[in-house]
């Protein structure tokens, strides 16, 4: 098995499950597949500059083999940014929770759902 | 004055005088109407001064370059048909301050509308002497945007604001027609150079692409202009007040799409398409004015029907393409500048001092008001054209070029429709002096308090009279060299030989002039007798087809936008996935089909094996198990650890430091939001959607994960990165490379990335600061711990070890920051430990007591960061460089020994403040609102041990 197996399979099961979950109709599912597509895609930008053991792109006159810096530093500023869009749409989900009484992305009446919604509702009893 | 700094000065007087009049919208009407009308006056006195020279034969010009690669200079001239419509907008201006001054009421928004008004005044200004087309697109559409302003003014009155809004949806439009008209017509000019584009007449009547450049450039006149079939916003536009429309609809804003034929006249004119098209809209909207203005019974309703059929005679006149009729419609402008002003003006006195404007009311106001009546019909007389006024001359010259246009092969449809118009004009311009201040009153009430008003209010639109009156009576005098020098300039050579007077000896124009007048006084004589049919025939109202039109498009967009963009994030979601999945599915098949390149694998050893296991097991677990929220965290958290271990391991240290500490923030952010949310929903969907959604998933999964693996499987292309790494150390100074792209190289990249990073912050602050109030306040207030929790809240360990582990966090951070530019570190790194190293006082003490003990804002982080770093960037510039140029230098210091000081640490210094702050704003506030819940919980909780 090699490392390159190891990272493809690993983004394409992250892409997988993240996909499942932000499909999901509840907003913390959609947040966590969010989250598992920002892992793959940030691992798949990475890997754009191949895999490279032992050589981190810190300059040294003795060293003349290095691993690309570029997609490293892209995706340090993505993985920061996808904090900060992970935090806005939590507190997103939690605003509209908190307004409306649900925490389903379509609100509570979407046709196909009706079942979820009812169930939901018995749960919480909070419908305004 | 030197010519530029006159131009300059000229068009940005009325700017000036917005913004001072904006800047002092509390002060009192008078300095208001004070500011606007010092700034016309003085815009006029350096007309004036260039008026002579102009008539001459000189045009004063000066250029800046604004945007050259576009072909957009600040070019300014002027020339005899800029300087007749720039003394029009100033002159008339004034005129207009003045009588606004004493028509608004004191309690209005009189800086609101003088602002307006002198906003609009530059943005006219600036559209006739502008030099070059494109700047004059730019005046245009200001045009359309201050008028919408000023004809909406009473924004409380349902009227102004759809007559507003119809205005700027017309002339709007028509503006974008425009642009492209006037792009295609620089293009095959060549330039965008008005003087220019003027010389090259021929090259662009031969052009192929005249037809369609011409079609634009009408619309865009049309509409501006009011001309059938886009005539039936100016009615509706006069909700503004009556100064506005005295300005707007006499002399600037429905001129301009006039001004521009003749501005473009000797480059559009002269080809058939033209003179048919414009000729004959022209004749339609004269006819079909005049013939609406008659039965009308509003006072600005009729004015305005007039003004639209005016306006069409004007565009008839250009559209001969004749020079002497080019002269006409130059002296008609004059003319009708003056009249419909006054016009205007009367209207608005008669309406001040009764109180209404229908003129069925109204009657007989000449016994009360003998000086408005008299400045209102010699102005209607002139507009007539009745001798000896100077709408008599105009009216003659055009009678008396009507023969020397044929359309439809009839000899005789044009003299005899223009006779019609005329006829018409006669009629409704006798009807409303007649109706007006003659005869009986038909109401008592208006009448009875009607008087004329004071000086300051009748003195503008007397001295308009007495210009139509003048040019009636010393026309060659008064008007000649400059009725002379704008024809010249509308028709791009030397004007035509011409006589301005009241007699010209017996000839078809005078034959057909006394037709006209007899005419209109049988309609006059018939008026009561024709209303009737007129109502009885009861013809299509355009407003309704507008709205009509509008709703229709309304319902079908909304229709479109509902079935294409359906308002539920899954169906949409879906979507987006399939689409991306068949786009990979055909960049797949496009691609060849060879899925395993030919580079060498890695051979991986077993911990990486098993680390793999447990990732794809987490990742599993988070699908499975995703209704149970507080485990999947932990889930979540395996993962991320693991993906921080494959950055260890593949030669990454910068990333691994910033996913660990990303995902310490993460978690604490997810655990704190989860204590607000549902903890255990129920089972969600149904199966068959669940079966839908997992093959798609596993489809996407397999794809992504196939793309992944072919590409890793290939070596890459030539990459940058070698030029990254040789020009770290000599060109950033540093030796983490990462870090020197993040902070040099692509430096604006990063500084984009922190200002989204503050922007998300402050954006979680609005969303959470107002959850107290309305529905989620009471929901919040509602909310009850429905975890189990720890009879400490804050357990004394965690609490201790907490407090000695901060100073300990703070030096790592500290470390990691100085050392960003040459090993693992910076400031995004050691921003997040810093912000995990406060948040930990949160967790362990709670909000309150950290709360108490912070000593910094947020927000003021966020903002010094980012201005922090742009001041970088700009410190640069100040050097000469480029924005965000680094630079760096060796020092010693004594005991410390040498170091490096680089300016591009200072940047870092901002992205770790806007970072910390933002990171902190979003979970401090956050923890804020769950303690406020929490709190409200423990208050109930008393309650009811106090009430049992």
């Amino acid at each position: 098995m090699t490392y390159e197996f190891l990272v493809a399979s690993a983004i394409g099961v992250l892409v997988a499950g993240g996909i499942f979950l932000a499909l999901r109709a509840r907003t913390f599912q959609v947040v966590l597949g969010l989250t598992l597509l920002s892992y793959a895609v940030n691992l798949f930008l990475f890997a754009s500059g191949r895999l490279v053991l032992n050589r981190p792109p810190i300059w040294d006159k003795a060293v003349t083999e290095y691993t690309d810096p570029l997609p490293q530093a892209l995706v340090l500023t993505a993985i920061v940014i996808t904090f900060g869009m992970t935090a806005f749409v939590v507190i997103l989900a939690l605003r509209s929770f908190l307004e409306s009484g649900s925490d389903h992305v379509d609100g509570d009446t979407v046709t196909g759902d009706a079942q979820d919604s009812l169930a939901s509702d018995d749960t919480h009893g909070e419908r305004p | 004055m030197a010519i530029p700094l006159t131009l300059i000065t000229l068009v940005a007087l009325p700017f000036l005088a917005a913004l001072m009049i904006a800047l002092l919208h509390d002060a009192s009407r008078a300095v208001h109407s004070g500011i606007a009308g010092g700034a016309s006056a003085l815009g006029l006195g350096l007309l004036v001064m260039l008026a002579g020279p102009v008539i001459g034969g000189d045009v004063p010009s000066a250029s800046w370059q604004w945007v050259p690669s576009l072909g957009l200079d600040l070019t300014l001239m002027v020339d005899p048909l800029g300087l007749l419509f720039g003394g029009l907008i100033l002159g008339i201006g004034l005129l207009v301050v003045i009588f606004a001054h004493f028509y608004l009421y004191a309690g209005e928004a009189t800086g609101r509308f003088f602002a307006s008004l002198m906003l609009f005044q530059g943005a006219m200004l600036g559209i006739v002497i502008a030099g070059n087309v494109l700047l004059l697109l730019v005046f245009w559409e200001l045009t359309s945007l201050s008028s919408f302003l000023l004809i909406g003014f009473w924004q409380h009155k349902a009227e102004a604001r759809q007559g507003a809004r119809m205005a700027l949806a017309i002339t709007g439009g028509g503006g974008l027609a425009l642009i492209g008209g006037m792009v295609l017509l620089g293009l095959i000019a060549g330039s965008f150079d008005l003087a220019t584009i003027l010389e090259r007449g021929d090259l662009v009547r031969a052009s192929p692409l005249y037809p369609v450049m011409l079609g634009l450039i009408l619309i865009g006149c049309f509409t501006k202009s009011a001309q059938f079939p886009f005539h039936f916003w100016l009615p509706h536009a006069m909700a503004a007040p009556t100064p506005v429309s005295a300005y707007l609809h006499s002399a600037t804003m429905v001129k301009a799409g006039v001004f521009l034929l003749a501005r473009l006249w000797p480059v559009l004119a002269g080809t058939e398409a033209f003179t048919v098209i414009v000729s004959s809209v022209g004749l339609v909207t004269m006819v079909f004015g005049a013939g609406v203005a008659l039965f009308r019974h509003d006072l600005k309703s009729i004015l305005a029907y007039s003004t639209i059929s005016q306006l069409g005679l004007l565009v008839m006149l250009l559209g001969f393409s004749l020079e002497m009729a080019a002269l006409a419609a130059v002296l008609h402008i004059l003319n009708h500048a003056a009249f419909k002003a006054a016009l205007f003006m009367s209207a608005g006195i008669v309406e001040h001092e009764t109180g209404t404007r229908d003129i069925r009311r109204l009657g007989g106001l000449a016994k009360v008001m003998p000086i408005t009546a008299l400045i209102a019909t010699l102005a209607a007389a002139s507009m007539a054209g009745l001798p000896p006024l100077g709408g008599f001359i105009s009216k003659e010259l055009m009678l008396y070029q009507t023969p020397d246009l044929v359309l439809l092969g009839l000899p005789w449809l044009v003299p005899a429709l223009a006779t019609i118009g005329a006829t018409l004009s006669v009629g409704y311009s006798l009807r409303l002096a007649r109706h007006l201040f003659f005869g009986h009153p038909r109401e008592a009430e208006p009448h009875a308090r009607a008087h004329d008003p004071g000086f300051g209010m009748w003195a503008a639109p007397a001295v308009l009279t007495l210009l139509a009156v003048l040019l009636g009576l010393i026309p060659m005098l008064l008007a000649g060299p400059l009725v002379g020098a704008v024809t010249g300039a509308v028709i791009g050579g030397a004007a035509p030989e011409f006589d301005l007077a009241l007699w010209h000896g017996v000839n078809l124009a005078l034959i057909l002039s006394l037709i006209a007048v007899a005419g209109g006084v049988l309609l006059l004589w018939q008026h009561a007798r024709l209303l009737t049919l007129w109502e009885r025939a009861g013809l299509p109202d355009a407003k309704q087809m507008y709205e009509r039109t509008i709703g229709f498009a309304d319902t079908w967009v909304r229709k479109a936008i509902v079935a294409t963009h359906t308002p539920s994030l899954q169906r949409m979601l879906l979507a987006s996935f399939a689409v991306i999945v068949a786009l990979v599915i055909d960049g797949a098949l496009v691609g060849g089909g060879v899925f395993t390149g030919t580079r060498l694998g890695l051979p991986a050893s077993p911990p990486a094996i098993i680390a793999w296991v447990l990732l794809i097991a987490a990742t599993a677990a988070v699908v499975n198990d995703s209704r149970n929220r507080f485990r999947v965290l932990i889930y979540i958290s395996a993962i991320g650890l693991i993906v921080s271990l494959a950055f260890v391991r593949f030669s990454a240290p910068d990333l691994a430091l910033t996913q660990i500490s990303v995902e310490v923030v993460t978690i604490l952010l997810l655990l704190l939001a989860l204590n607000l949310l549902p903890k255990d929903p129920p089972l969600l969907s149904a199966a068959p959607r669940k079966w839908r959604d997992g093959a798609l998933a596993i489809v996407g999964g397999v794809l992504i994960g196939g793309v992944a693996w072919a590409m890793l499987t290939r070596d890459p292309g030539a990459s940058i990165a070698a030029y990254h790494l040789a020009n770290a150390k000599p060109g950033g100074g540093g030796t983490n490379v990462v870090n020197v792209i993040l902070v040099d190289f692509r430096a604006f990249d990063t500084l984009g990335e922190i200002i989204v990073l503050g922007i998300a912050g402050l954006g979680i602050f609005a969303l959470l600061d107002t959850t107290a109030v309305g529905a989620a306040g009471a929901r919040l207030r509602r909310w009850r711990e429905d975890m189990p929790h720890s009879p400490e809240r804050h357990p004394m360990m965690l609490l201790m070890a907490s407090r000695i582990v901060l100073p300990l966090t703070l030096t790592v951070g500290i470390f990691l920051f100085l050392r960003g530019h040459n090993q693992p570190g910076g400031g995004f790194i050691a921003a997040l430990v810093v912000a995990i190293a406060f948040l930990v006082q949160y967790l362990a003490a709670g909000f309150d007591w950290s709360d108490a003990r912070r000593r910094f804002s947020e927000h003021r982080l966020i903002a010094w960061g980012v201005l922090t770093a742009m001041a970088t960037g700009l410190g640069a510039v100040v050097f000469g460089a480029n924005f965000l140029t680094s630079t760096f230098d060796y020092f010693t210091l004594p005991l410390i020994g040498e170091f490096e000081l680089a300016s591009a640490m200072l940047f870092d210094v901002g992205v770790f403040l806007t970072v910390f702050g933002a990171v902190m704003l979003a979970l401090a506030q956050l923890s804020h609102i769950a303690q406020r819940a929490a709190r409200a919980h423990a208050a109930t909780l008393a309650d009811e041990k106090d009430a049992p």
